[in-house]
């Protein structure tokens, strides 16, 4: 009896995982920051505009690191000024969340002035969970809107 | 306000006469006081215009009372149609055997009447059923058009009367009222009265503005705006419209409350990624920096006596709770529970410390000592917070939101009520959608 229980209580974790693991579609990381391109605009050709975070978290991870390279490239070429969007997701207070968006955007910030940005062409703004890009409850569109977005200032 | 209302208080019966009848407001009440509240009548009708007559204050009037009553789950009213006797004699003469036959416990009379000077004159009394004695009793004279405030302050009277406590009935609440798609939400500040009557907007929503709060003599409104895109810290004055940028930061602040004694305000400053504590003196604007830590610091509140501030900062690595002197001194971390910790609000009555908690996916609203012991829970839900006090230190206010489908669909915000001893939780209606309440103090003192 006792082993049947647990041999149950296996299949249903394994059940478990294999429907989580489809629910994302693989398109979150371990650390639960976005890796796929569903909402990803671009500031220029092959410029993509925006870097995921993991939850409470502003380091900016390899992948990011990537995408923010081109960035600094685009910006320092083109010699247009940005602005970028520090988001959270809704799962926080909204005080905190404000913050949080600050940190993330002046994370994005400080990597592309390590690229060789002028701080001069870069403005933060924080949005904190105000402005989602996916409006759903769930943990991928969490980890979408756990984001920076660089956009051309006006 | 003083332009639309004036009140004489007449104490129109000495109230010294011993109730029988109490309520105990430390526990939760699951037995709420059976209540009549009798319709009131009017000693002079002639002297009533058409439109006076319109308002149907006879029936109106007690029918705000009991609504205020009602909600805050300490009194049950009894349906007016067991009631036996006649507004006039319930007034002058009751018959306590009719209200006991009812199970009334203790029973609202009142007369309206258009004094010489055109004002409305209104009186009421608080009957003890049980002992058979008038408890309480008042007479207000007010302009017509502020009839509901004075419902509001007989609420108060008959709250206090049988708690002893200070009600908070005659009192406002400045929120956020939302509309649109969540992607691109549209924000108003709005104003109401407590049981949710005169809701007025104060802006028009062409930028977002977020948590507003009262100044503690309710005349001024601190919040966040998104004005010309730059996230700044507002004070509005809520009787001239005129409103104005808190200090000249060189980017974002939020999170705003006011001192105690109203003169600061005390707010978060984001430089380079890291958000610290400041406050303004209102008048010399003179700007203080109260922390200065690397971590997130924000959500601050004064204790009502001003010595202290608790704030919410995550220098242990997530965010939790803390305590410092006025100064920024002596910081003390004092959540000590599992999970994520934030918006700590300190009571009116010094006691408690209101807070919202995030553990394993879930919200709660809770209430804790200012020392961090006696944590209690009081509700949880998928998503709710930013607690705001009742003047009292009874109840809290505060906002939820519900979980969204793949476009959106099913969310919704919406203010809600709870005492802190975690019973009667109640949705405080609103027009819109809407968030980050805050409740004024009493709007007679």
């Amino acid at each position: 009896m006792l082993t049947k229980n647990i041999r149950n209580f296996a299949i249903i974790t394994v059940l478990g995982f294999l429907v989580s693991a489809c629910a994302t579609g693989g398109k979150r990381s371990a650390e639960d920051w976005y890796t796929g391109s569903d909402t990803v605009k671009f500031l220029a050709s092959g410029v993509p505009d925006r870097v995921f975070f993991a939850t409470n978290k502003s380091s900016v991870h390899s992948a990011a690191k990537e995408t923010l390279a081109k960035q600094a490239a685009y910006i320092k070429s083109s010699g247009i000024s940005v602005v970028i969007e520090g988001h959270a997701d809704e799962r926080g207070t909204r005080e905190y969340n404000l913050a949080l968006g600050e940190r993330r955007a002046n994370a994005v910030r400080d990597y592309l002035m390590s690229q060789g940005v002028s701080g001069g062409k870069i403005t933060v703004i924080s949005y904190g969970k105000e402005r989602p890009v996916n409006p759903e409850s769930s943990r991928l569109a969490w980890s979408q809107n756990r984001r920076s977005v660089t956009i051309k200032a006006k | 306000m003083k332009k639309f209302i004036f009140f004489i208080f007449v104490i129109l019966f000495s109230s010294k006469s011993f109730a029988v009848v109490t309520i105990d407001i430390t526990r939760g009440n699951l037995e709420p006081l059976p209540t009549a509240i009798s319709n009131f009548y009017i000693d002079n009708p002639e002297k009533f215009s058409e439109k006076m007559k319109a308002l149907k204050l006879e029936e109106n009037l007690p029918k705000v009372i009991k609504g205020n009553l009602m909600r805050s789950g300490l009194f049950y009213v009894l349906d007016n149609k067991s009631y036996i006797q006649q507004p006039k004699l319930s007034h002058l003469k009751p018959r306590f055997e009719d209200w006991r036959l009812i199970k009334a416990q203790i029973m609202v009379s009142g007369k309206l009447k258009i004094d010489e000077k055109n004002r409305l004159r209104v009186e009421f009394r608080l009957w003890d059923v049980v002992s058979a004695k008038e408890i309480e009793g008042l007479a207000l004279f007010a302009t017509p058009s502020s009839w509901r405030r004075i419902a509001h302050i007989i609420s108060d009277k008959i709250y206090q009367r049988l708690t002893g406590e200070e009600g908070y009935f005659d009192t406002r609440i400045i929120y956020v009222a939302e509309s649109g798609p969540k992607t691109q939400r549209i924000k108003k500040l709005a104003i109401m009265d407590q049981d949710g009557a005169n809701n007025k907007f104060l802006t028009l929503g062409n930028e977002l503005v977020l948590t507003p709060r009262f100044s503690p003599n309710g005349k001024m409104v601190t919040y966040m705006s998104y004005f010309k895109n730059l996230p700044r810290v507002y004070l509005l004055n809520i009787e001239t419209g005129i409103q104005e940028v808190v200090g000249d930061f060189p980017g974002m602040t939020f999170a705003p409350r006011f001192s105690p004694d109203g003169k600061k305000v005390i707010m978060s400053f984001a430089r380079d990624g890291n958000s610290d504590i400041y406050t303004m003196d209102i008048e010399s604007r003179r700007v203080e920096q109260i922390t200065s830590n690397p971590a997130i610091d924000t959500s601050p509140s004064f204790s009502p006596d001003g010595r202290f501030i608790v704030f919410n900062s995550d220098r242990s690595g997530f965010q939790q709770i803390y305590v410092m002197r006025s100064d920024g001194r002596g910081v003390k971390r004092i959540s000590r529970g599992k999970g994520l910790y934030g918006t700590p609000v300190w009571s009116p009555r010094g006691d408690l410390i209101a807070f919202t908690k995030i553990n394993k996916g879930k919200f709660y609203i809770g209430v804790m000592r200012t020392d961090g012991t006696g944590e209690r829970l009081l509700t949880q839900n998928f998503y709710q917070e930013a607690p705001s006090w009742s003047p009292n230190g009874r109840v809290l206010i505060f906002y939820r939101e519900t979980a969204s489908g793949k476009k959106g669909q099913g969310a919704s915000a919406n203010l809600w009520a709870v005492d802190i001893t975690g019973y009667n939780e109640v949705k405080i209606k609103t027009p819109t959608d809407a968030s980050d309440p805050s409740w004024s103090g009493l709007l007679s003192k």
